[in-house]
């Protein structure tokens, strides 16, 4: 029986090449861009290497200060000081690192000059990020304490600056601005996209031009917030702006006095969305767009495929006035139309699948995105099956219903 | 095996209203071989279109192996049509995509039978009508009695009791037309009871019996 009417859809999906080849080019296209956009947008926001605990991390980033008459605003990153008297020593975590953000520097392979990110990090950092350590191992609390000229790279690093990816350079000296740094591992680098975790070169925040001693609020410093649950994040928070609430306003920094201080401490979500856009009323405007965008992506195919599949099916009302007149029950017309849809769904499917993979392989390798991980999630490949699947049932089953109204001599007319 | 009582059909369309059957009653026996005549638009169709659970009448009541089937919903409908009844068309009604075999098996599709089984029937019902060789053949590729020949044989592959012929032989010359009514002669006396409509005396006068329509109403 599947096998006779995967028979017939084959032969008439060659019978009507015109619309076989819209359907398919309809239902491809729009399963690609969808993959590749969810595939893309789970690369940014997901729980990948090195990051793989942001799931279960709060990002405290952000602190807004205002003045008094509110028309001076001071955003930023905070201070080494700030966030160890009032993150570090949070109770209700399980961990908490503090990282500078990004900055940048030059070192010199003889006259060669290279651009490079460094980050300065507490020994925590490489306990809350799952960092894989090709060669040697992360700087430790005595190394910190004790000042140690050390420093982590990424392999990539390595590679430009002693010219061998495969020679082992733990216990060589690479120079960075004028100062001498013993290298004490080599990991595999995070991409660019990932910016708390991308760098080239990572000290300990004692080495110098760190500025982890500055007094004041504000600096070039951010925490991630290691929960041991993601049922911990409520309470997380609570702890920390019950804390933040306390600190005595007015204050003075930089010559300004503030008497508003805001410290945000989210989810990667909506720290990455918070950053890109601000306030409550504009995300709602960014999920109408997304919702909208994806609305187009699916809705429109939607309709133009039910569309195409009435007047294919309609076509055929002389065959289903035969088969009808034979002895088929409506129930088993309908699953035929079903089953034909599906088939087709899917062959759309695959060919997207492998569009996808094909694109993604050529993001993964353009060198577009350094160290660019995009996959194809298992959750968006399984939406998007399921939403072939109601495409084909939809589009199968409406001018199936249609057809099955009609009488037989009425069908047999044609 | 097939039996009419007060059957009567209204077509309804914006402008008018067409009596296409007229209290008809019927009563075919089994192993009958009737034949149905009349001018075009007496409703000849009709009558063949209701016995053949087709079409539902207007009003009256239609019993085909002695059940009546005023009440019957489609899947009971589909499965009397599958069982009992074989239809054959004038405009032969095969489907284009599907092979002469395929096409032949089209009736064991709705009934539970496996794959070599519907084989094994399908080619021995085209054996039956002399076209064991062009199993493989799509309907485009066969004349006109050839075609017949297949629709014959997609109507007698389920074994049904009962035959319905509408116009069988009009798509075809008189030498095909007389292959076709021996075929049906021999499914007769092989124990079919068989309905035929037919334009032609001479066939007529090869069944058992003669039903004349005049305008929807029975006169012979
Ligand atoms: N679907 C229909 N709608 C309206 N009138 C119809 C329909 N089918 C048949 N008729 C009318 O019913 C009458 C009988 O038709 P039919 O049974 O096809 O005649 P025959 O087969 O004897 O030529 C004709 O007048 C025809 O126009
Ligand atoms: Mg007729």
């Amino acid at each position: 029986m599947l096998t006779n009417y995967l028979k017939l859809a084959w032969k008439v999906l060659l019978r009507h090449p015109f619309y076989t080849f819209i359907t398919l080019f309809g239902i491809s296209l729009t399963l690609t861009v969808l993959m590749v956009l969810t595939s893309f947008l789970d690369h940014l926001l997901g729980p990948h290497y090195p990051e793989t605990n942001r799931d279960r991390s709060l990002y405290i980033q952000m602190m807004t200060q205002t003045d008094t008459a509110g028309t001076t605003q001071m955003k930023g990153p905070m201070s080494f000081r700030f966030l160890t008297d009032y993150v570090k020593s949070l109770q209700t975590p399980e961990r908490v690192s503090i990282s500078s953000v990004m900055n940048s520097s030059n070192a010199y392979v003889g006259s060669q000059k290279i651009k490079l990110n460094t980050k300065f990090t507490d020994a925590d950092f490489w306990r809350v990020m799952a960092f894989d350590f090709l060669e040697g191992k992360p700087y430790n609390e005595q190394n910190i304490a004790a000042g140690d000229q050390v420093a982590v790279i990424s392999d990539d690093f390595k590679k430009e600056y002693f010219g061998s990816a495969s020679e082992p350079v733990v216990g060589k000296t690479i120079e960075i601005e004028n100062v001498h740094y013993k290298v004490m591992g080599v990991v595999r680098g995070s991409p660019v996209t990932r910016f708390f975790t991308h760098a080239k070169v990572y000290f300990p925040y004692t080495a110098p031009k760190s500025n982890y001693q500055n007094t004041g609020f504000r600096g070039n410093y951010i925490a991630i917030v290691l929960a041991k649950d993601q049922s911990d994040f409520k309470a997380i928070q609570d702890e920390f702006y019950d804390r933040v609430s306390r600190i005595p306003v007015p204050q003075y920094e930089g010559g300004t006095k503030y008497d508003v201080l805001k410290v945000m401490n989210e989810t990667y979500a909506d720290n990455f969305l918070g950053t890109i856009m601000e306030g409550p009323g504009l995300r709602a405007v960014f999920l109408s767009i997304v919702g909208f965008i994806v609305f187009m992506l699916l809705g429109l195919p939607a309709i133009n495929l039910v569309n195409v599949n009435v007047s294919r099916i309609l076509e055929r009302a002389s065959e289903i006035g035969v088969r009808k007149a034979f002895g088929a029950p409506v129930r088993t017309l309908l699953w035929q139309f079903i089953i034909e849809n599906l088939f087709i769904t899917f062959i759309g499917g695959g060919i997207a699948l492998v569009l996808t993979v094909v694109i993604i392989q050529l993001i993964n390798h353009s060198g577009w995105i350094a160290y660019a991980d995009l996959t194809i999630n298992l959750t968006v490949f399984l939406v998007s099956v399921g939403v072939c699947f109601v495409f084909g049932i939809l589009s199968g089953v409406l001018p199936a219903l249609r057809m099955s109204k009609l009488k037989i001599v009425d069908a047999l007319k044609g | 095996m097939i039996k009419l009582q007060h059957v009567e059909k209204v077509y309804r369309t914006s402008a008018i209203e067409t009596l296409a059957l007229n209290n008809i009653n019927l009563d075919v026996q089994k192993g009958e071989f009737v034949s149905i005549m009349g001018p075009s638009g007496c409703g000849k169709s009709t009558l063949l279109n209701i016995i053949g659970l087709l079409d539902e009448p207007s009003r009256g009541v239609v019993e085909i192996g002695g059940r009546r089937v005023e009440k019957y919903r489609d899947r009971e409908l589909a499965h009397l049509r599958n069982e009992k009844l074989g239809f054959i068309f004038q405009s032969f009604h095969l489907i284009n995509d599907l092979s002469v075999l395929d096409n032949v098996e089209i009736p064991l599709l709705y009934r539970s039978s496996s794959a070599r089984q519907r084989r094994a029937l399908a080619q021995e019902a085209l054996e039956k009508v002399g076209l064991s060789n062009r199993m493989k053949h799509f309907p485009k590729q066969l004349s006109g009695g050839q075609k017949q020949r297949v629709a014959i044989a997609r109507a007698i592959v389920g074994k049904p009791e009962i035959i319905l012929a509408d116009e069988p032989t009009g798509n075809l010359d008189s030498a095909m037309g007389n292959e076709i009514l021996s075929i049906l002669q021999n499914l007769n006396k092989d124990g079919a009871t068989i309905v035929m409509v037919t334009h032609d005396d001479a066939m007529a006068k090869k069944t058992h019996r003669l039903i004349r329509l005049f305008d929807g109403t029975q006169v012979l």
